[in-house]
């Protein structure tokens, strides 16, 4: 079954000409994690807010949990939660504040709602930190709070819009384990990143957007398979670069590009480890040393660049009013 | 009802805050405090043809100024729910959807209680002594509460349409300091060039204070409108101002917090 459909939606700012949703359709099935992939300014933001009835689409159909969001919002309110990407909670207010406050709004009993807020503190190591303002929590600690407060009913349906963006690699870790936890616990998640690395640490599916419109589908590695696999880059003294060169290329079978301000030596490989072991054998014969070597994943832009043509710009507008803030930690 | 209940809990979440914050409390009444104690002693020469001196003309007029300044609370405490993504994870609960903006203004009024307390008792210190009798001393302030509630509507639909909490609080003063000062909260209006006198005197500010004043027991002096509608029932044209007010932004307000979009 299909907990999430989302057909021809579009939303246009400033009267069409910014299209944040293109005709953008995708689906989640249930019991699954979709991550939602893509630049700032892609539609990523836009698509949470219309899937969680923040906003109205201009045309197209939407369903979570087999309601339709337009037609039935208040429906839909009851079985999602909803965590963005700046933790929204009071920030004079304690942990404890917040989560009973918010399971009050639930509609809990005074009780039922304290019983879940120590349950949720527990959940998300944040009981010795409860009773202190969320202005004095650390970036990580904010979101993981935000991200308690989204699940006070256990939703059956979770959208998180970019849950780690601005976290230190702290932070994140720590938030990759959460939400791991959760999707262990069978939730149906829709995320959004512009990470690569966490859309393949976190989800089953993955949906690249660029420009409000859906440019590719598959799993993490059908897309990596797509974009060309991995790359070997060396740095080596610049009397070796020439030699070098000559090496990488004859053992790995590919065309290596050279950046000579850099000293640095890349090739795309197919089957990556191997690639680099023949090639440090290689060096190691012809007495070159390797000042530094590297196996790269694709990373968000080499996506894009395949994908589309284009790199992953920042500069697309994003939505109206929306503010870059920097790291909240 | 579960939209008193859910408005309810928002209000309970604004007096939570000020138990973890208490200086916002303290200082929003020590302000005026020190506005009483200002004006009675740097202008208290100046009534001195009014029966029992300055400070009788003074205090409603203080105390109107002050719970006119919840407009700007409300629209900087509202903006800054939108900044913070508040507003939105309250729109994606299965909450009324007026729930929260009910929920601000009463949060944003209750707290006049205490300051028109503290407020009374220092007028009372530095001389105050309104003559009606307790029924309408009580009557006078419940109606000033009541002032302050309405314009918190105001606030809570420039709150709605800012983008930015200081900037939203700054514009808010801008209309509060002229309607306050172009009105008979401070001096008698009857010196104002005559254009003035008439917009003093039927700006909602100067019916509040006329009524205050009658309220508590004090006669108020009219400029050119003296047989006008504000001067000769400034109670129920107070009520119809604020009735008027409410009119106007709660429809507003409740639409614009539908569609509302934070960032």
């Amino acid at each position: 079954m299909k907990s999430v459909v989302a057909e021809n939606l579009v939303k246009t700012y400033r009267n069409g000409a910014v299209r944040a949703l293109d005709d953008l359709s995708l689906d989640v099935e249930e019991g699954t994690v979709l991550s939602v992939l893509g630049p700032n300014g892609a539609g990523k933001t836009t698509l949470v807010r219309v899937l969680s009835t923040l906003l109205e689409p201009d045309s197209g159909h939407a369903t979570v949990g087999g309601i339709d969001v337009i037609k039935n919002p208040k429906g839909v309110r009851q079985i999602i939660g909803l965590s963005g990407q700046y933790a929204a909670v009071d920030e004079t207010l304690t942990g404890w504040d917040n989560l009973v406050m918010f399971g009050q709004l639930y509609h809990l009993s005074g009780e039922q709602a304290k019983q879940r807020a120590t349950e949720l503190l527990a959940q998300f190591s944040l009981t010795d930190a409860a009773r202190r303002p969320i202005k004095t929590f650390s970036g990580g600690m904010r979101r993981r709070l935000d991200l308690a407060a989204s699940l006070i009913i256990r939703p059956k349906v979770l959208f998180l819009d970019e849950p780690t963006t601005g976290l230190d690699p702290r932070g994140r870790m720590e938030m990759w384990g959460v939400i791991e936890g959760l999707v262990r616990e069978g939730v149906t998640l829709l995320l959004t990143t512009q990470y690569l690395e966490e859309a393949d640490q976190l989800a089953d599916d993955i949906v690249v957007v660029d420009r409000g419109k859906v440019i590719a589908r598959g799993t993490s590695d059908h897309l990596k398979d797509q974009v060309g696999g991995e790359r070997i880059e060396i740095v080596v003294a610049e009397a070796n670069i020439d030699v070098a060169k000559e090496i990488i290329e004859r053992v790995t079978q590919g065309h290596a590009t050279v950046d000579s301000g850099l000293r640095k030596i890349s090739v795309p490989v197919l089957d990556g480890t191997q690639s680099l072991v023949a090639v440090i054998r290689s060096f190691d014969e012809a007495g070159i040393h390797a000042l530094d070597l590297a196996l790269k994943r694709p990373s968000l832009d080499d996506v894009f660049l395949s994908l589309t043509g284009h790199i992953a710009e920042e500069e697309v507008p994003a939505e109206p009013g929306k503010k870059k803030k920097g790291a909240r930690s | 009802m579960n939209g008193i209940h859910d408005a309810l809990i928002i209000t309970k979440r604004q007096l939570l805050q000020l138990t973890r914050v208490p200086e916002v409390l303290i200082f929003t009444t020590i302000q005026p405090v020190m506005f009483v104690l200002l004006f009675r002693y740097v202008f208290g020469g100046l009534g001195v043809g009014i029966k029992g001196g300055y400070v009788q003309l003074l205090m409603p007029g203080i105390f109107v100024q002050t719970v006119a300044f919840t407009l700007a609370a409300t629209a900087q405490g509202l903006a800054q729910d939108m900044e913070k993504g508040l507003i939105d994870r309250f729109r994606s609960l299965p909450i009324a959807r007026s729930a929260v903006v009910f929920g601000r203004t009463l949060g944003d009024g209750l707290p006049n209680v205490v300051v028109l307390l503290v407020m009374g008792l220092t007028g009372f210190i530095v001389g105050w002594r309104p003559t009606s009798g307790a029924l309408h001393i009580f009557l006078g302030f419940l109606m000033l509460l009541f002032f302050g509630y309405s314009l918190s509507w105001a606030g809570i639909f420039a709150g709605l349409i800012s983008k930015d909490a200081r900037v939203v609080a700054n514009v808010s003063f801008l209309f509060i300091f002229p309607l306050t000062f172009l009105s008979n909260a401070f001096a008698s209006t009857t010196s104002m060039p005559k254009a003035l006198q008439y917009f003093a005197e039927w700006n909602p500010v100067s019916t509040m204070v006329a009524a205050a004043r009658q309220l508590f027991g004090f006669h108020n002096t009219f400029g050119v409108t003296a047989h006008s509608l504000p001067s000769e029932h400034p109670i129920q044209t107070s009520l119809v101002y604020m009735v008027l007010i409410m009119a106007i932004f709660i429809p507003l307000s409740v639409r614009r917090y539908k569609s509302a979009n934070s960032r």
